[in-house]
């Protein structure tokens, strides 16, 4: 690939690969389609009116900066590095998936567009891809899986009232993978006028780069509140992956700082030792083409997708995006898992020490973070994207700790 | 250097041409319902009146498939087909018919799975014509496009509507056997496009390339194919085929004794009114 060899934030190539990952594997129908998404962003991104709109929204409207915030008694707790909270569940919908979406769906107004559609896993994406298509005035449509639909029903509801239409995915095992494979449907159909705001740094280039860039803000505002906090930066970042988005968005601007040193959590359910038991694509998975990219996919030995199990319903997706897989590749990113137990573990954890009900995703970071926190000395510094709140979910954690609502 | 193709392709529309008549290509799921059927019907195409024959590689994830289609993918899984069965029953088909093109078609992953280079050598060997890869646009040729035409097998591009004139010469340009013209843009089973849609679209083509095209996506019965059949060179049948074997299933999802004689006399319909169409 033609990036420059001594940076890490040089990718992707004009054909949209990090090394070998990413690409553009679509149906001809949608070629166009993309081409002319790319072109629209390149615009955009040269434009400071749509930096300077974006600005505005996030910071009146989805209320950033987040703050850095040091959590003294889980620190205390766990007896060794600092560490600090970035708190994107405060973010209006209450994750870090609108920063994306304001993006997305700015871009979308530039373009002319008149018709909103995304896939949603957990609901976070699809409720913030409706709360912004209600704030533009601009209908959409969300597919789920139909499992999905049954195990969100808050978020669907949510949806709902936003104005949007949930349609199930009714095919496949019905899950995530499935409802991005009817957004993909529905986008071959309706080519004219329709805009799909993908919710990860998954999918053909440029998804991929145009979603990093707007999760970026959160790394960005990091860099600059740790320099307030602390005078340096930071040492350690760790995050959750299901797509990867959270994520990148925390690491992009500190890749190429070497001093700081990065983990990124997958889901690993009921173990990675248990087959079909687990959403770790990087850990468990091999390299394969899906949704338009090529990256680490959970797939069988004839190349069928496996679904993946996760107790969090946005991490159970079975691939993640095509920089992760390269960043595993070259070594600048750890990748490592924590299992359903762990993340329930850390989820009350979280909510003893520090008040908050984190989301069961940003669990999984923690309990890594509680895993190497006590090894690392006091003065290490580790920020951990605490990327969504927990309210969703406290069904699915009274089912696990047994108690009936 | 390349590898001469099987020549079945050409051959065959060479003599659709002399006959004066377009083409029937069927679309068939390898595996569906089981292994053992789909090979039943398979055998029994060309004498329905297939001119072509197009085998479906069962794929978990088809995102430009509709529920038709789908549905037939996720039966021929669930009854354990897979890649080398597929190519099995190639080689069962090509063992009694040297003569009826067989395209593979289907989505990249399986193969990539497979290894390249070991698909392109044994898919020959089975007596594969050529591919349609759904997700390997052109501006993925190295992936398979390329080695597949250095290996003899012809990679057959599908182009759409909104494959504009400035794109077309790009989609173009690895492509051989035939020209697979989708009418529609959206899902295969969807709605069809009209008589003079699909006129313009053909003429489109016709100036660009001297290869045969054929028009599929929303045909659904004999009188659609014919129509299809005046101003094409082949007409695609898939999802309405693929509902015949779903319509003969028993409740436990079973093949029926009906169900390879009602596949073989709705494609020997279809073949009816390809033949009539400009009789
Ligand atoms: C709060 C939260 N975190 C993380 C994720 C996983 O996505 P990503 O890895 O793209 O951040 C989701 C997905 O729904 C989510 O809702």
């Amino acid at each position: 690939m033609t990036q420059a060899l001594n940076t890490f934030r040089g990718g992707p190539d004009e054909h949209g690969h990090f090394g070998m990952f990413g690409g553009r594997y679509v149906a001809e129908t949608l070629m166009p389609l993309i081409l002319e998404l790319e072109e629209a962003y390149d615009a955009a991104k040269a434009d400071p009116e749509f930096h300077a709109e974006l600005r505005h929204y996030l910071t009146h409207y989805v209320g950033r900066p987040s703050p850095l915030y040091l959590a003294e008694r889980l620190t205390a707790e766990l007896g060794g590095a600092k560490i600090y909270f970035k708190r994107d569940e405060l973010n209006h919908t209450g994750a870090h998936k609108i920063n994306n979406c304001m993006g997305q769906i700015l871009l979308a107004k530039r373009m002319g567009k008149k018709r909103i559609i995304a896939e949603t896993g957990a609901g976070q994406h699809g409720v913030a891809t409706a709360t912004v298509a209600a704030l533009f005035g601009l209908p959409c449509t969300i597919y789920m899986g139909e499992v999905d639909i049954e195990r969100q029903a808050p978020n669907v509801f949510r949806m709902k009232l936003l104005g949007a239409e949930v349609k199930p995915a009714k095919s496949g095992s019905r899950t995530l993978k499935d409802a991005m494979n009817e957004a993909l449907r529905d986008w071959v159909t309706n080519v004219e006028d329709t805009f799909y705001i993908i919710g990860t740094v998954a999918g053909p280039h440029p998804y991929p780069t145009l979603v990093r860039d707007f999760q970026c803000v959160i790394g960005e505002e990091v860099r600059q509140q740790m320099q307030e906090a602390e005078g340096r930066l930071p040492d350690l970042l760790v995050a959750a992956i299901g797509g990867g988005s959270n994520a990148m968005g925390l690491f992009h601007p500190f890749l190429d700082d070497p001093t700081v040193k990065m983990l990124a959590v997958e889901a690993g359910g009921h173990g990675l030792d248990v087959p079909n038991g687990h959403a770790a694509s990087l850990t468990g998975g091999r390299p394969g083409v899906l949704h338009g990219n090529r990256t680490y996919l959970l797939q069988d030995d004839d190349g069928q997708i496996i679904e993946g199990h996760s107790i969090s319903a946005g991490l159970d997706y079975p691939g993640i995006g095509p920089e992760h897989a390269w960043l595993k590749d070259v070594g600048r990113v750890e990748y490592t898992s924590a299992t359903d137990k762990e993340a329930l573990e850390a989820f009350q954890l979280c909510a003893r020490t520090e008040g908050i009900l984190p989301a069961l995703e940003p669990s999984h970071a923690l309990a890594a973070v509680r895993k190497v926190a006590p090894t690392l000395p006091k003065d290490t510094l580790v920020v951990m994207n605490l990327c969504g709140r927990g309210d969703k979910d406290i069904f699915t954690v009274a089912k696990h700790l047994g108690v009936q609502m | 250097m390349s590898t001469q193709d099987s020549g079945r392709i050409a051959a065959r529309f060479a003599a659709l041409k002399a006959e004066g008549r377009a083409g029937l290509v069927t679309f068939v799921m390898a595996g569906d319902p089981d292994h053992n059927t789909a090979l039943a019907i398979l055998k029994g195409l060309p004498g329905a009146g297939a001119d072509l024959v197009e085998l479906g590689m069962p794929f978990t994830d088809p995102m430009a498939d509709g529920p038709a289609i789908q549905a037939a993918g996720l039966r021929a899984l669930g009854s354990g087909a897979r890649m080398t069965r597929t190519l099995e029953l190639v080689r069962a088909f090509r063992a009694g018919d040297q003569a009826t093109p067989l395209v593979l078609m289907g989505y990249y992953n399986p193969i990539y799975s497979y290894g390249v280079e070991r698909f392109l050598t044994d898919a020959r060997e089975a007596g594969v014509d050529g591919l349609i890869v759904v997700d390997l646009p052109p501006e993925e040729d190295q992936e398979l496009c390329l080695p597949a035409l250095a290996a003899g097998v012809n990679f057959i591009r599908l182009t759409t509507p909104t494959t504009d004139d400035k794109r077309l010469p790009a989609v173009l340009a690895n492509t051989s056997g035939f020209v697979y013209y989708v009418s529609i843009t959206g899902i295969t089973g969807a709605g069809s496009a009209t008589a003079e849609a699909i006129q313009a679209a053909v003429d489109r083509l016709r100036r660009h390339t001297d290869l045969p095209v054929a028009v599929g996506f929303g045909i659904n019965t004999p009188e659609q194919a014919a129509a299809v059949s005046r101003i094409a060179d082949a007409a695609v049948v898939g999802s309405a085929i693929v509902r015949h074997v779903e319509q003969n299933l028993d409740a436990s999802g079973r093949p029926t004794a009906a169900l390879v004689p009602s596949v073989l006399s709705y494609v020997r319909a279809l073949a009816d009114g390809v033949r009539q169409a400009r009789g």
